[in-house]
């Protein structure tokens, strides 16, 4: 990597531009003197949101809340008990390294692997598809989660054609349909977006176009760097001061309007969208892929005849409050486990174990108190 | 799971590309096919494939127009305050 390009970095931390953007922001924010809340929902805006202690930054009016966006907290615990249960039965389950921690109604793949299950930690589907080559005497299972970035490579090897020993155990989910309710329910009372910027990358910003007409509410695409995210509140403010809510895009560099043309021309080839269901909370409607007819010889839950119990409720271990959390209603500490029992080491709960989780993240940032708040 | 890296594309063989990420991590099988990535450009990699090819003057641009806001500002002062607060180690 090109000295240059590393030096790019430094502007999207430089502290001077930060101060710069702050100034802006405290004083749209004396004008618009209401209180504002925007929900983003990506774990990664999360992390930097923590990590730079933006939320400290912001005037009392502006709050910024962790909606649902980490893979792993989303994926249903059944999904997860499917795949334990055939690991214990002899299949070989890839998976990514967070993954295999997040229990489900029992155990994670991590205890499956303890029992003797052979769960494989991969980085990406390529591998998973190279280790059944490999070993055509065995079954393997690729435990498909994550949103849309993940979703297209996927589809892509499943286009090309993957060995006859591999399943797949679809469980990814659409971000644009789940932002896109939360945005038209007035339930938790989100006056504007930060969109999850790699999701966006794929998607682009038209599928969040027929929300955004319904909802009106402000909305911005940004990337994962202090600046971004300073530069996206900004943005915000400067909708809502001028009273006109629209779609931005901040993180230009990555995310347009039609988005990663090429990789939703693979994902619709090879799936359909049907209602998913976000863990502990909710059926959200064209939030969930499933394979299309021509792919079901490589869905798992046929060859195995699993029963697709992706559209039911599921517990979290008891007194958890892990769906509050996902939705943004409550902050980490406020859930009697958090820093109990419930630690980054001995998870608990989905959000304390991936890096996209609100209560790993704020557990790594030994943070104890609920953020301030503008409204409730 | 979210999380990209940009990587240098050094080589491309068939779908697959050997990408520089820099401080001498070098990965040979991340997936190109998804964006029309040529040797020299810089890709952003997320589990194991590009999402999309990173447009370096798009990326400088938008340094600009923030650079531009800091000039427009006309609380220079301020600016000075903060740099007593944090110090000037990062100039």
């Amino acid at each position: 990597m090109s000295e240059e390009y590393l030096s790019l970095l430094k502007y999207y931390r430089d502290p001077k531009l930060a101060k710069a953007i702050k100034i802006k922001i405290d004083e749209l924010s004396r004008k618009i003197e209401e209180n504002v809340m925007i929900m983003h929902v990506c774990g990664s805006h999360e992390w930097t949101i923590t990590h730079y202690g933006i939320r400290t930054l912001l005037p009392d009016n502006i709050e910024v809340r962790a909606g649902p966006g980490c893979p792993v907290c989303i994926t249903p615990a059944t999904d997860i008990d499917d795949a334990v249960k055939l690991a214990l039965d002899g299949v070989v389950i890839t998976t990514y390294g967070d993954m295999s921690r997040a229990r489900g109604t029992k155990m994670s793949l991590q205890d499956a692997k303890a029992l003797g299950g052979d769960v494989r930690i991969i980085y990406g589907v390529q591998d998973a598809v190279k280790m059944a080559r490999k070993e055509p005497e065995k079954e393997f299972l690729f435990f498909a989660v994550g949103m849309d970035t993940t979703a297209p490579a996927t589809a892509f090897e499943l286009l090309k054609g993957v060995p006859k020993n591999l399943s797949f155990l679809v469980s990814y989910r659409y971000t644009p349909a789940i932002q896109g309710s939360v945005m038209e329910s007035n339930v938790l009372g989100i006056d504007a977006f930060i969109s999850a910027g790699h999701s966006a990358t794929i998607t682009g910003l038209k599928p969040y176009y027929e929300y955004f007409l319904r909802s009106k509410k402000p909305m911005v695409a940004t990337g994962f760097e202090p600046i971004d995210v300073l530069m996206a509140i900004y943005m915000i403010l400067k909708q809502i001061d001028e009273g006109r809510p629209k779609i931005e895009n901040e993180y230009t560099r990555s995310v347009t309007w039609e988005g990663n043309v090429k990789a939703q021309e693979v994902m619709e080839k090879v799936f359909d969208l049907e209602d998913g269901y976000v863990r502990g909370v909710a059926i959200f409607p064209k939030a969930g892929f499933r394979l299309k007819d021509e792919f079901r010889k490589y869905d798992a839950r046929e060859q195995y005849g699993l029963k697709d119990r992706s559209k039911t409720a599921d517990e979290y271990v008891a007194g958890a409050r892990c769906g509050e959390v996902v939705m943004g209603l409550i902050d980490p500490p406020e859930c009697p486990l958090y820093m109990k029992t419930c630690k980054p080491d001995d998870p608990k709960g989905a959000p304390m174990v991936s890096q996209e989780g609100t209560c790993w993240i704020w557990a790594m940032h030994k943070i104890v108190n609920v953020a301030p708040r503008c409204k409730r | 799971m979210c999380v990209a890296f940009p990587g240098k594309v050094i080589e491309i063989n068939g779908d697959f590309g050997k990408i520089d990420f820099g401080n001498g991590t070098i990965r040979d099988n991340i997936l190109l096919s998804l964006v029309n990535a040529k040797v020299g450009d810089y890709v952003l990699v997320h589990a194991g494939y590009a999402i999309q090819v990173v447009d370096e003057e798009e990326a400088r641009r938008s340094i600009e127009i923030w650079n531009e806001m800091t000039r427009e500002l006309p609380k220079e002062k301020r600016i000075q305050d903060f740099n007593e607060v944090v110090g000037r180690g990062n100039e």
